[in-house]
């Protein structure tokens, strides 16, 4: 133990120039050190890089889209356009940020350093599945410019095979991107199993990784689902054979019956590490153990493998026969409850906890906030006959985007603001990052709640002109969107002026237990150069606070640290 | 069976009923106008009561926590507590499962009830295509909107000449997809007279959320009256004002402005007689014989910079009506036709040759 932490002392930032040359950032310089790089650190790097650029695209057409329903007929672009805008900003939305969002960018950093590795199990198939991720997302951009779709993110049947516009380009880069999404999941499959330390069994392992490990085993079975449908709709629309399409003999719900197959576990893709981040956050940042550590870990398990059974709940009124609808419905209630379970054990976590409201926290509460408002109205959903009059309509539009901007999103953001010192060595300016946690908060309530009103009240989704009762309550959509905008980009610009002018990040300012915190920051190209400390990874009891560098340090030896 | 009757229905909810209050257009809800509104109404107030409850119990001590336990200094010490607890684990499982069961129970039994319609449901077929509705009554009647008679079953047997729709009637609390290819089903009982909006909820297209039509109940025992009367109406009435109502209940107008402006199709003002360029670059004039092709088999041919997107009319309107549709397509054009024998020559492959030597014989 002190061995590991006397050479602690050669490391600390903001001293040795040793700082400048060794960590993984700049021990390489050049392009081609970076695009052709194995490390798993480079790589969620530039994952995050084209994630974040992903998010302000999508974030730009969700904008437009916003701005042109201030009026209920049209107000910036046509029908055409504005059908092209929400479908783009879906699949954008989905397929480039949130899916990758959590697992390769942030996951990819921190899955190593958790279990004290090297680098991921299979690096080389890491820089693959990057690589395959830029391919897709490229392809998603010439589809624009071959003069966009119109179909809506789901590619629904016979419209997605009879509609003019660039569905075949948009459909394969989804295929493209699943590629990418399953050397991923294989990776962090293969890297749990057999790259955790002597001494950490599975259930001494972070929650992050029970998470990212359950997430990675939806991704391997389900995404080749997704890859055979989007194969199927694009042999019907270029060779014409008949699968979907009633006029040349298929059978539209069966395209529905694919889709969701793979679609409905896709959410749980994009909850599931959520969920990790929240486990791990909560602990660090009221400095308790994890209430419920198994029962956490378990219930990962049981949305994996319930996510698996649901599909069905998108197609209550789909013309499905009823008693599948039945047995659907009654599944969909299953899902809900290890959801509730995770939420009941991070509130006993924070009781008596000593609770730091910094902005990891703050988004930590603002997801338990959201998540439960998203989960809650998933009830009315799950509910047959409530379905019937919510299906397709704005109050499921807000359902999701609780679920998924205001789960997923909103976690990914406390991950990356918890793990940022950690992942480029400076310290953001909380008093700004608190400023934008709260706006982001309240533009998203802004923009969201209303839209459960306005769905139940009669608003269908997805329409381009609307009747005019319904102008004040999209105007007040519009408006919470915009404060949404700003709210992330001082929420942005916060990370962006830590990188110039931030102070330089001590190894753990957070005062984590997991190993991650145990590297340097930013860590060094091999992640560890000294024996590691293995404990629990939520006892927080071998740590104290240091003064000196502002950050904790494993107990006992905080002279020595505070001497340099 | 006969536990899902609309009669029997109402019972498990006996101990609801304060809450089964008619509500008019409510802060969550639009008016209730059919039999199951009021019950849809009621499990969607419970349910949101009990969100309602458990969002206050998390969200209340969370900020209580946040605020009694937010740390106020670095490195202090935190109080010793258990890491699990199986008693509390296994309560907060089971209360979920109870009210889930519970919940499912409910939506089952009222879902039962909307997909089950009643014997000797009055029947309407319902066709949808982009992007209008057409409603066909059991004597062979079509409307663009669809009418009903109050306190009485109806069962719509749907279907879609093209993509999916779904028909969604929001005072009904009703929602069905129409899959092209098969039949679904959807049955309601209007309770109140009066006008409701009827939408399209499954994406479309570029006209979507023009796919709008209107459910009219008629009080009791006018329905009938209503439908023999209106399925003679166009025969009563001078060819022009009937063409006039046609193109409006036919749901032309939403692609085919009577404004002059281009739409989704090209205006009816000055299209009777004129002659324009196809896609393909011949020269068509609009006369009776273009008009009866275009509404038949629209796809023949196409004015250059329109998209082919208009769906046959072929089956849905009888001869007649089209003729009235073209005498009132006369008489909005410039050419319309008041000369009957400049209508004639343009008649046929109509040149300008010709037409000019036609002139000079007269």
């Amino acid at each position: 133990m002190n061995t590991g932490a006397t050479t602690t002392a050669d490391h600390v930032p903001g001293t040795a120039t040793h700082d400048d040359h060794g960590n993984y950032l700049t021990c390489d310089k050049g392009f081609r050190s970076w695009i052709l790089t194995l490390d798993h650190k480079r790589i969620g790097v530039m994952y995050l890089g084209m994630i974040l650029f992903s998010f302000l695209v999508g974030g730009i057409m969700a904008l437009l889209v916003r701005t042109e329903l201030l009026t209920p007929t049209q107000t910036i672009m046509s029908a055409d356009d504005y059908n092209r805008m929400f479908t783009l900003h879906g699949a954008v939305m989905i397929f480039l940020f949130i899916i990758p969002g959590i697992p390769a960018a942030l996951g990819n950093f921190v899955l190593p350093l958790m279990l004290g590795a090297k680098d991921v199990a299979l690096p080389r198939l890491n820089l693959a599945s990057f690589h395959i991720y830029a391919v897709g997302a490229v392809m998603a951009v010439l589809s624009i410019l071959l003069g966009g779709v119109d179909t809506g993110w789901t590619f629904y049947t016979p419209y997605s095979t009879t509609t003019n516009g660039a569905v075949i380009m948009v459909t394969m880069s989804v295929f493209v991107l699943g590629f990418s999404s399953i050397f991923t999941g294989i990776n962090f499959i293969v890297t749990v199993h057999k790259m955790r330390p002597a001494g950490m069994g599975w259930f001494k392992m972070p929650l992050m990784l029970w998470a990212l490990y359950s997430t990675a085993i939806i991704q391997v079975l389900a995404t080749p689902v997704l890859a055979i449908t989007v194969l199927l709709l694009v042999a019907e629309r270029a060779l014409g054979i008949g699968i979907f399409d009633p006029a040349l003999g298929g059978d539209p719900v069966l395209f529905q019956h694919f889709f969701w197959f793979y679609s409905h576990p896709a959410v749980y893709i994009m909850i599931l590490p959520a969920m990790g981040i929240i486990s791990e956050l909560v602990a660090v940042y009221c400095r308790k153990p994890i209430f419920g550590y198994k029962a956490i870990a378990y219930s990962s398990i049981a949305i994996a493998i319930f996510s698996f059974l649901v599909w069905g709940h998108h197609m209550f009124v789909s013309g499905q026969s009823d008693l599948a609808t039945v047995i659907f419905s009654a599944l969909t209630f299953s899902v809900s409850i290890p959801s509730a379970v995770k939420v009941f054990n991070w509130l006993s976590t924070m009781y008596r906890g000593s609770i730091k409201m910094d902005a990891p926290m703050l988004y930590t509460m603002s997801f338990i906030v959201l998540f439960g408002i998203g989960g809650l109205t998933g009830l009315f959903l799950a509910t047959l006959s409530t379905d019937v009059h919510l299906h397709d309509t704005y109050f499921i539009v807000a359902h999701f985007h609780y679920t998924m901007m205001g789960g997923t999103m909103i976690a990914f953001l406390a991950g990356l603001y918890h793990w940022w010192p950690k992942m480029f060595g400076r310290m953001y300016s909380m008093k700004w990052a608190n400023i934008g946690a709260t706006l982001v908060f309240i533009g998203f309530n802004l923009t969201f709640f209303i839209q459960f009103i306005m769905g139940s009240k009669g608003m269908p989704r997805r329409y381009f002109n609307y009747p005019p009762e319904f102008e004040i309550y999209h105007q007040i959509s519009s408006i919470g969107s915009y404060v949404l905008a700003v709210g992330l980009f001082v929420a942005g610009g916060v990370l962006v002026h830590s990188l110039l002018a931030g102070r330089r990040a001590p190894r753990n300012p957070c005062g984590g237990a997991t190993l991650e915190w145990q590297a340097d920051s930013p860590p060094i190209h091999h992640n560890f150069d000294e024996p590691l400390v293995l404990t629990d990874p939520y006892d927080y009891s071998g740590q104290e606070w240091d003064e000196t560098v502002q950050g904790y340090v494993i107990a006992g030896a905080s002279k020595e640290t505070s001497s340099t | 069976m006969n536990a899902f009757d609309s009669a029997a229905l109402g019972q498990p909810h006996a101990g609801l009923r304060p809450f089964l209050a008619q509500l008019p257009d409510s802060f969550w809800m639009p008016s209730q106008a059919s039999s199951v509104a009021s019950e849809v109404d009621t499990v969607f107030f419970v349910i949101y009561w009990i969100s309602a409850f458990f969002f206050a119990i998390i969200v209340g001590l969370m900020v209580l926590f946040a605020v009694r336990y937010r740390r106020r200094r670095e490195g202090e010490s935190v109080a010793k507590t258990a890491h699990h607890s199986v008693a509390l684990e296994v309560t907060w499982t089971a209360i979920p499962v109870i009210v889930s069961a519970i919940l499912f129970v409910v939506g089952f039994k009222g879902y039962m009830n909307l997909v089950t319609p009643p014997r000797n449901s009055y029947e309407i077929s319902v066709t949808g295509q982009k992007w209008q509705w057409f409603f066909t009554y059991p004597n062979g009647y079509v409307t663009s909107e669809l009418h009903v008679p109050v306190d009485r079953p109806v069962n719509l047997t749907m279907t879609s000449e093209d993509v999916l729709h779904s028909l969604w009637i929001p005072a009904f609390r009703v929602k069905k997809d129409l899959v092209p290819g098969r039949y679904t089903r959807a049955w309601f009982e209007a309770t109140e007279p009066g006008t409701y909006p009827l939408l399209c909820t499954e994406y479309c297209g570029t006209g979507h959320s023009d796919m709008l039509s209107v459910v009219t109940v008629h009080e009791s025992g006018r329905f009938d009256t209503w439908l023999e009367q209106a399925a003679n109406l166009y025969d009563t009435m001078p060819p022009a004002e009937a063409g006039e109502m046609l193109v409006q209940r036919k749901g032309c107008v939403q692609c085919h402005s009577l404004t002059g402006a281009a739409g989704i199709g090209p205006t009816f003002v000055d299209m009777y007689g004129h002659s324009f360029a196809t896609k393909e670059g011949t020269q068509i004039v609009a006369d009776d014989n273009y008009i009866r092709e275009s509404i038949v088999d629209p796809m023949a041919s196409i004015i250059a910079g329109y998209e082919p997107v208009m769906p046959t009319f072929a089956g849905k309107i009888k001869d007649s009506e089209i003729t009235y549709i073209i005498a009132y397509l006369k008489s909005v054009s410039s050419l319309g036709g008041t000369d009957e024998d400049e209508a004639a020559a343009a008649d046929g492959e109509g040149t300008e040759t010709e037409e000019a030597s036609t002139e000079e014989v007269h």
